[in-house]
């Protein structure tokens, strides 16, 4: 029940503050703070309560309902470690997200927080359905409030950017939902019950040839969302355009319902095409990951940097994930945890830039740390933080996938390694164009704020402790990766019938 | 008494004080500012000589103090702890960095006094000093990797310490990205040595290596190379030397402790540290000492051409740098350990008395305008003789002159060495005395060119003292085989580095030490006769025009700058460059500009004509009707 009560909960916020904000602009920012707030804690108590879970199971809460049984579909939601990470991080993004905005939207706040929050609900909901088309009905509901976040709170490109990131999404979406169908009519064929649950559709037999296209049709819209190269190139417009919160959310948790995706379905659902996919998957993450850092370089839009910064991390997380062992899956979810916060932070940052300086050309920025010292630092610490200096959590990940990567392809991981090289480059010409040098403007910026320096300073928070105390994450996410690696080891080993999960 | 459980002292009180310092330095006043930035470090030291002291009073063979903090992570078969351990070759990078950096942030609180953002220099000066302490005291690769890259960071924090001006930026983020391609080389080597030996313990894998690893197979020859590549970036070897003279962009201080206690010398601490590993290849060794050799002799002759005071420090700490990895290669593990201790002396020591000097004469770093400043600043003028007495390694007085006599004869004795080895490094010695001599002549004889400043101050200059002695006397712990044969300090190491194996039938000693003090000898004359009696000399030596060329080169760091320029820097930015709009775009824009154009093309169509309707609607039945009949 606590399950349902998470989406319902962001829900319910989302249309008390439509409502309310035809009373007062200010009440919708309240109202999606407690939804935000109350979520967050409940996933805490859930979190907290996971000790209590039965050991052999990588399960720890279910709930299900049925919902249109004469097509199978049913209300089906289960946690398992993974996913408890990403919702704990997705309420806690939430809270960062609502808190951004407080100042910066003015306009229409009602159905700004109604946008917001069913974004979040969307975002919630994929990261538990356990019913395929359930989940599909949450990936699509991801999509549209977050079409109209860009398009109508976003800056001067921001209709084009919109479609751009509707028609990508929306595209690949599509051939998902086929892949779908595609599987249910099999597995119905196969065994006579029509169903869209995940723990029947896993054990499909699938003949080779079927299971590469299927796999393809899952694969592409998770690689659209992650982005994979090439398949990036909607979210530079999109980070670029979005208002703050929404490059946030975009960057940390958007793409992060990409790698999910492959983790939940792609690989449980289609082992053997997986296997004989890895090493191309592998070497288009690492194309990603060198060509993200160099589009990096090259930008002077500070947002659209970071955008290519995220392409060029979410490069370690797909070859992360075709290494298949529990070393880099492990580094994946962790990046997946501390990409979310170390990319936030630097969108944050430059939304808050923006305000100061109603600029994203880091040309025009420069010697911004003798006015505003405390966001100098806090940028120093995320700029490190994005090219993986240990102490900080992302190196914790990095450092894992490499590891892992390196026990399955070596050559892979030497490439990926020039991505360290690469990220120290743009990282220090970040923190170089925009806080070092002479100053280019002579108006006065003001320092953080109270409001600005909570949102940072738990950021940092995180980001350290993370750095150095990962085992709780690692511990969490344990069972679920150990799971899918004594799977995919037994398919190795032995034949098809071996079944995933329970 | 076991004094294990406060080792985590030592790097805990360098980070603390860069916490208060960080959180709350601005709103302190200066001297609580000096007093938390100086003290952590000097209780840090003292930390040290009393964990130190327990350690070699209660030493059995082999002790090793470690202590677990807490487990970093785990994944599966991997593990890394946050454990520290102290060992011999790990206490005397300890005390160098805590005794030398204590002298170094006294000196600051005085050199720094006027700057308007002291909290900041000490708060980047403690995190400095944190990391190196984590870097030798690391039990396990990743630890050390922690260590490693903090280093990077804050070299980056302090080079680029006078943000204002772009220079300055420019050569912190060159140091740290130059240093970066080796850290990146070194993680392959860690997962490569992971991969291998399962575990990234130092200890173990030592225990185990010749287990793990054919001896001179090829797997350990690339390992070793790979780890060695890390530390030529932190080091600043060949080929990744081009950091390190720019790096005089930061404050004196920051020279002083990144060139002596520091960073440079992270590299002779990995080598050293993971002997076991390069003891199994004869090709990674091999390539250590011409590594060193080449940067010693390139740096040198680079350093005899520089007119600023720092950039001659600066390649001479590349050139000593190249003794000590010559000495790494031929397998003399601990005399590279003993110079570098001496070396920190004095390396020290010179750059904090080159800053005294530059203070004094309002920022002035050409030698050529300084001159006359021996009777003028006396404290400043003995103190850096005795620096340089060592740096040129003057026989029998200086400290230098018994820790690089030690590398001398064994680049030609040791099991490794060779006369070719031993031939730079004599040369390199000649071409260091010189140097030194013109550095020396330069700055302190002749007539006066600028108008000095206030002198500095007591908290200046008793570090300089301090240092001066250690220059001096510090080499007598450890003497030659033939005379005294007084080897302290390398059976202080050999529980930890082997003893150097040495070739059979090698010319006597005697020898060896008669010539290394001729070239020494003879390498002052030189600069004594071209800088001091016949300075008329170097303007004729100007006439030639290959000669000025040669300067030329050797002026530029023999145009590795403008090669690396050439080769990466400017492909790497045209390519960034011309790609700014992202190329893949196109395949999509592309897509939907033709969609636009089809839907140009087919609106055309609808004309509103309707004649042309119905002649669409006859064509397309014809054609219809024609494939039927035709099928």
């Amino acid at each position: 029940m606590m399950l349902v009560l998470l989406i319902t909960v962001l829900m319910a916020g989302a249309v008390v503050a439509v409502l309310a904000g035809e009373w007062n602009r200010n009440f919708p920012r309240w109202i999606a703070l407690v939804a935000c707030v109350i979520g967050l804690l409940l996933v805490i108590t859930l979190w907290a309560g996971t000790g209590h879970s039965v050991a052999d199971s990588q399960w720890l809460m279910d709930y299900r309902k049925e919902w249109i049984p004469s097509f199978g579909i049913t209300f089906h939601l289960a946690v398992d470690g993974l996913s408890l990470l990403l919702l704990a991080l997705t309420f806690f993004l939430g809270v960062l997200a609502v808190l951004c905005s407080w100042d910066e939207i003015r306009e229409r706040t009602g159905f700004y927080y109604f946008n917001l929050l069913w974004i979040l609900a969307g975002v919630a909901g994929v990261f538990m359905a356990m019913d395929l088309f359930l989940f599909y009905f949450f990936w699509e509901v991801m999509l549209i409030p977050m079409y109209f976040l860009i398009g109508i709170w976003g800056s001067e490109n921001r209709v084009y950017a919109a479609y751009k990131f509707f028609i990508f999404t929306q595209a690949s979406g599509l051939l998902m939902f086929l892949a779908i169908l595609g599987l249910y009519f099999i597995h119905g064929r196969d065994t006579g019950t029509y169903t869209f649950g995940y723990f029947e559709l896993v054990n499909t037999v699938i003949p080779f040839k079927t299971a590469f296209w299927l796999m393809s049709g899952f694969m592409i819209a998770f690689a659209v969302k992650l982005p994979v190269f090439p398949f990036h190139t909607w979210l530079p417009d999109a980070h670029g355009e979005a208002p703050t919160a929404g490059s946030l959310i975009l960057a940390g948790l958007l793409l992060k319902t990409g790698a999910y995706g492959m983790l939940r379905f792609v690989v449980p659902l289609f082992p053997e095409a997986v296997k004989e996919m890895a090493v191309p998957a592998m070497v288009l993450g690492v194309v990603g990951v060198i060509y993200g850092a160099v589009m990096a370089y090259s930008q002077t839009d500070l947002k659209r940097l970071v955008a290519f910064t995220s392409v060029s991390h979410m490069g370690f997380v797909i070859t992360g994930i075709f290494a298949l062992n529990e070393l880099a899956l492990q580094g994946v979810v962790m990046q997946l945890v501390t990409h979310a916060l170390s990319t936030g932070a630097l969108f944050l940052m430059a939304g808050m830039i923006k305000e100061r300086l109603h600029t994203r050309d880091i040309e025009q920025m420069g010697g911004l740390w003798s006015p505003m010292p405390r966001m100098g630092s806090v940028g120093l610490v995320f700029a490190m933080a994005s090219l993986g200096l240990p102490g900080l959590g992302n190196f914790v990940a990095e450092f894992l996938i490499l590891l892992g990567v390196f026990q399955a392809q070596a050559w892979i991981t030497v490439a990926a390694a020039s991505g360290l090289i690469f990220s120290a480059v743009y990282s220090l010409r970040i923190v170089g164009k925009i806080f070092l040098g002479p100053r280019k403007t002579m108006e006065t910026v003001p320092d953080f704020s109270p409001r600005e320096m909570l949102i940072m300073a738990a950021l940092t928070v995180s980001v350290v402790w993370l750095g150095l105390f990962p085992q709780p994450v690692i511990d969490t996410a344990k069972p679920a990766i150990t799971e899918l690696v004594r799977f995919m080891d037994v398919q190795n080993t032995a034949s098809h019938d071996q079944s995933y999960v329970k | 008494m076991l004094m294990d459980k406060y080792l985590w002292l030592i790097p805990a009180l360098p980070l603390g004080g860069f916490f208060i310092l960080a959180l709350i330095g601005k709103n302190m006043s200066r001297t609580w500012v000096a007093t938390v930035g100086a003290g952590s470090i000097c209780l840090s030291a003292l930390v040290t000589f009393v964990v130190g002291g327990a350690f070699l009073s209660g030493m059995p063979e082999n002790t090793v103090y470690t202590q677990t903090l807490w487990t970093w992570f785990e994944v599966g078969e991997f593990s890394a702890k946050i454990t520290l351990s102290l060992d011999v070759l790990s206490l005397v990078f300890v005390f160098v960095i805590t005794f030398i950096g204590a002298l170094i942030h006294i000196y600051s609180t005085a050199f720094m006094e006027a700057d308007r953002d002291y909290a900041r220099f000490f708060a980047s000066m403690n995190l400095f000093v944190f990391s190196m302490l984590v870097l030798v005291l690391a039990d396990n690769l990743l630890l050390m990797y922690l260590g490693w890259e903090g280093v990077g960071l804050c070299s980056y924090l302090l080079i680029g310490f006078w943000y204002e001006q772009p220079t300055n930026g420019n050569a912190a983020r060159k140091a740290f990205t130059v240093t970066r391609i080796g850290d990146a080389a070194m993680a392959i080597g860690l997962f490569m040595v992971f991969q291998q030996a399962g575990t990234l313990v130092v200890s173990d894998i030592g225990a185990n290596a010749s287990v793990i690893w054919q001896p001179n197979s090829a797997t350990v020859t690339i390992t070793a190379l790979l780890l060695l590549a890390g530390g030529l970036g932190k080091s600043a070897q060949l080929p990744l030397q081009t950091w390190l003279p720019d790096a005089m962009a930061g404050p004196s201080p920051v020279s002083a402790l990144i060139h002596a206690a520091t960073m440079v010398t992270a590299g002779v601490y990995l080598v050293a540290r993971m002997h076991t590993i390069f003891a199994l290849s004869e090709t990674a060794r091999l390539v250590v000492a011409i590594i060193g050799a080449a940067t010693l002799l390139l740096a040198g002759l680079t350093a005899l051409t520089q007119y600023d005071i720092k950039r001659v420090l600066a390649y001479s700490t590349i050139s000593q740098i190249g003794y000590m990895f010559l000495a790494l290669g031929v397998g003399a593990w601990t005399a590279a350990v003993f110079h570098f201790m001496i070396h920190a002396f004095f390396k020290a020591l010179l750059f904090l008395a080159a800053g005294a000097i530059i203070e004094s004469l309002h920022h002035e770093h050409n030698m050529f305008k300084m001159g006359g400043l021996k009777d003028k600043m006396p404290v400043v003028f003995w103190t850096f003789l005795a620096g340089a007495i060592s740096l040129a390694a003057v026989p029998l007085i200086s400290a230098g002159f018994y820790s690089k006599d030690q590398i001398l004869w064994y680049s030609w004795s040791a099991d490794g060495g060779s006369p070719v080895l031993w031939a730079v490094a004599l040369a390199g010695a000649l071409i260091t005395a010189t140097y030194t001599t013109r550095m020396m002549i330069l700055t302190f004889w002749g007539e006066s060119h600028t108008h000095i400043g206030h002198l500095p101050g007591k908290r200046m200059t008793v570090p300089l003292v301090v240092l001066a002695v250690f220059s001096v006397f510090a080499g007598f712990i450890e003497l030659p085989h033939n005379f005294g044969h007084f080897t302290l300090f390398s059976d202080f190491l050999h529980p930890v580095l082997p003893e150097t194996a040495m070739q059979e039938n090698i010319p006597s000693e005697w020898l060896f030490q008669l010539l290394a003090a001729l070239a020494t000898l003879g390498g002052i004359f030189l600069g004594y006769y071209y800088y001091y009696q016949q300075p008329a000399r170097i303007a004729s030596l100007r006439q030639n025009g290959l000669l000025v060329r040669l300067y030329r080169f050797w002026f530029s760091g023999w145009a590795f700058d403008a090669l690396y320029d050439r080769m990466l820097v400017r492909p790497f930015v045209f390519i960034a460059r011309i790609n700014k709009s992202d190329i893949t775009d196109k395949l999509y824009t592309g897509i939907s500009g033709m969609t636009g154009e089809m839907y140009k093309l087919l609106s055309r169509t609808q004309s509103g004509s309707l004649r042309w309707y119905i002649m669409g609607l006859v064509v397309g039945a014809i054609l219809i009707l024609g494939i039927q009949i035709m099928l």
